[in-house]
């Protein structure tokens, strides 16, 4: 069980000076256990602020945040311990790596976590399989490796607390193709074999349309739209004036249709179009 | 949390206070400071605390604020104020006590003069950017170039560090979040046990401000920066009207507090 529902959550930074700036301004949301759901929005938004929320890091300036019923800020134990049952990967994760090898910054969650050695090793070891870090780099320094490799590293040592909800802040961010496609599969693959809630925060439609089951967008710090990627997606216009855009694969799609192709609605990845523009192709010569 | 140290904070605004040179505004402290230490006897102290209060209302910054900056500082003003009150000699307030009248005089005016002190400072910081401080103070240090005194480059490692404070803050405040979404505990424990706890937001500090460090000196040098030999100002700082008489003001303050002390007031 790990289900996610937020009240009114209200938060504001810097309140009663110059600064002041409210974030997220009144947003209610359910995220069920087991779902995959992606948080998009752009830059400002209050995306990064809303998920801060979700294991007790930033507290409410009013509202309240619940994890499987009960109030996560209701003391200072339940505000440590909703730390286990929520990961958060930051973004950039690879610059709070810090330990002198792989293996120890793995493990320095399970590790405050007050686990028993063989525990944690069993763990370390876990999380290293899931996001493809081989063991032959458990011994080296965190520090000289490549971006892609301490980026996973980094996921790793959340993934190491086995967290029933994960939720990562723009993983994707300044990798190369290769390495955004990589990790998302890894974090595919952890959810279909543990069951975690995943909450992904993106702003790039491409990756969100490819994984995510539902999708909710920020703008102004409040909830803007909230559905399947097939309903936001076809809302193309409102999503452009927040802008955003609907992925790539969806614009060619549309840009098709204005040339009379006839391309089925609902498509916003590349595997889908391409499958799609191989059976008009075949029903033409047919 | 971090982000409640106002230490050299700005606070924009476009008042007179906000509008005057920097040189002026860096002269005029000095100037407050002098005149401060004149200040002998209850008008003087009057004086000032007229005068700050006066400068602050111009300035529009609230005196919660100002408030703000001193509270760091309560420590120090408590503990003069309590050797004021037990070591000045005079009539005692009751036969037989330490604590006398004079010293419980003496003990308001030195917590006036620590907090005015900071008030004045703070003024300059709350009403003036970085950059412009900074360069202000170039200029007016400028005759010390004469004596081969590396004028530009301590003004230049200065505004930089004054730049990189909040940038620094907040890559601290967020690796710390980070480390505690990862159970990291940085409050409780012993002494020995929480100084280790700063390891792991230190280590990535230090990686992250010798990159940044490496970045901005190869980002200076593609623009052609080579020290402050022949360099000239996107701003030209030109003195107005208004610095003319800022300073005559302030001049006429300081003259006003050397007769009061000449009468011991």
């Amino acid at each position: 069980m790990a289900e996610i529902i937020t009240e009114n959550l209200c938060h504001t930074y810097s309140a009663g000076t110059p600064f002041e700036q409210t974030a997220v301004r009144d947003v209610s949301l359910r995220i069920p256990q087991g779902q995959f759901a992606a948080v998009i929005g752009h830059t400002g938004s209050g995306k990064s602020t809303f998920i801060q929320h979700l294991n007790a890091l930033l507290q409410p300036t009013s509202g309240r945040v619940l994890l499987d019923g009960q109030d996560i800020n209701r003391d200072k134990y339940a505000r440590r311990d909703v730390k286990w049952k929520v990961g958060l990967v930051f973004q950039y994760p690879e610059y709070q790596l810090f330990e002198e090898t792989v293996y120890r910054d793995i493990a320095f969650g399970p590790t405050n976590m007050r686990l028993g050695k063989e525990e944690i090793d069993e763990r370390v070891r876990e999380a290293a399989a899931f996001t493809g870090v081989e063991e032959a780099l458990f011994d080296r320094s965190p520090l000289e490796l490549s971006g892609g490799q301490k980026r996973r590293i980094a996921i790793a040592g959340v993934i190491a607390m086995r967290p029933e909800v994960l939720i990562l802040d723009e993983p994707t961010a300044g990798l190369d193709p290769a390495g955004c496609a990589q990790i998302l599969d890894n974090i595919r693959n952890y959810r279909e074999k543990t069951g975690a809630t995943v909450l992904i925060v993106s702003h790039s439609m491409d990756d969100v349309a490819r994984i995510a089951g539902r999708i909710i967008v920020f703008d102004k710090g409040r909830v803007a739209m909230d559905g399947t990627p097939e309903e936001v997606f076809s809302r193309a216009r409102e999503l452009s004036l927040i802008g955003l855009s609907i992925p790539k694969a969806a614009q060619l799609a549309c840009a098709l249709r204005d040339r009379n192709i006839p391309l089925p609605e609902g498509i916003f990845t590349h595997e889908r179009l391409l499958e799609a523009l191989l059976a008009v192709r075949e029903g033409r010569t047919c | 949390m971090l982000k409640d140290i106002t230490l050299g904070q700005y606070f924009p605004g476009n008042t007179v206070v906000h509008r005057l040179d920097p040189r002026t505004k860096i002269l005029l402290v000095v100037v407050y400071i002098v005149a401060l230490f004149q200040a002998r006897g209850w008008v003087g102290y009057g004086l000032v605390t007229l005068v700050t209060l006066l400068c602050t209302a111009l300035s529009k910054i609230k005196l919660r604020s100002m408030f703000k900056g001193v509270k760091p500082m309560l420590f120090i003003i408590a503990l003069t104020a309590l050797l004021n009150i037990f070591y000045t000699a005079g009539t005692p307030v009751r036969p037989g006590w330490i604590i006398t009248w004079e010293g419980i005089a003496r003990a308001v005016q030195m917590m006036l003069r620590i907090v005015l002190l900071i008030s004045g400072t703070f003024l300059l910081t709350y009403t003036t950017s970085p950059i412009a401080l900074t360069d202000g103070l170039e200029l007016l240090l400028n005759p010390l170039k004469k004596l081969r005194a590396p004028v530009h480059e301590m003004t230049m490692m200065m505004s930089m560090a004054l730049r990189f404070i909040p940038t620094l803050i907040s890559e601290t405040d967020k690796i710390m979040s980070a480390q505690k979404a990862r159970g990291a505990d940085f409050e409780t424990g012993s002494l020995t046990r929480r100084a280790k706890a700063l390891l792991p937001i230190l280590v990535p500090l230090f990686v992250s401000a010798f990159k940044r460090a490496d970045e901005l000196a190869v980002a200076m040098e593609s623009r052609c920066y080579h020290g402050g030999e022949g360099r000239t100002r996107m701003k030209q700082l030109r003195l107005e009207r208004r610095d003319l008489i800022a300073l005559i003001l302030g001049g006429l303050f300081l003259a006003g507090m050397f007769v009061l002390k000449g009468f011991g007031l």
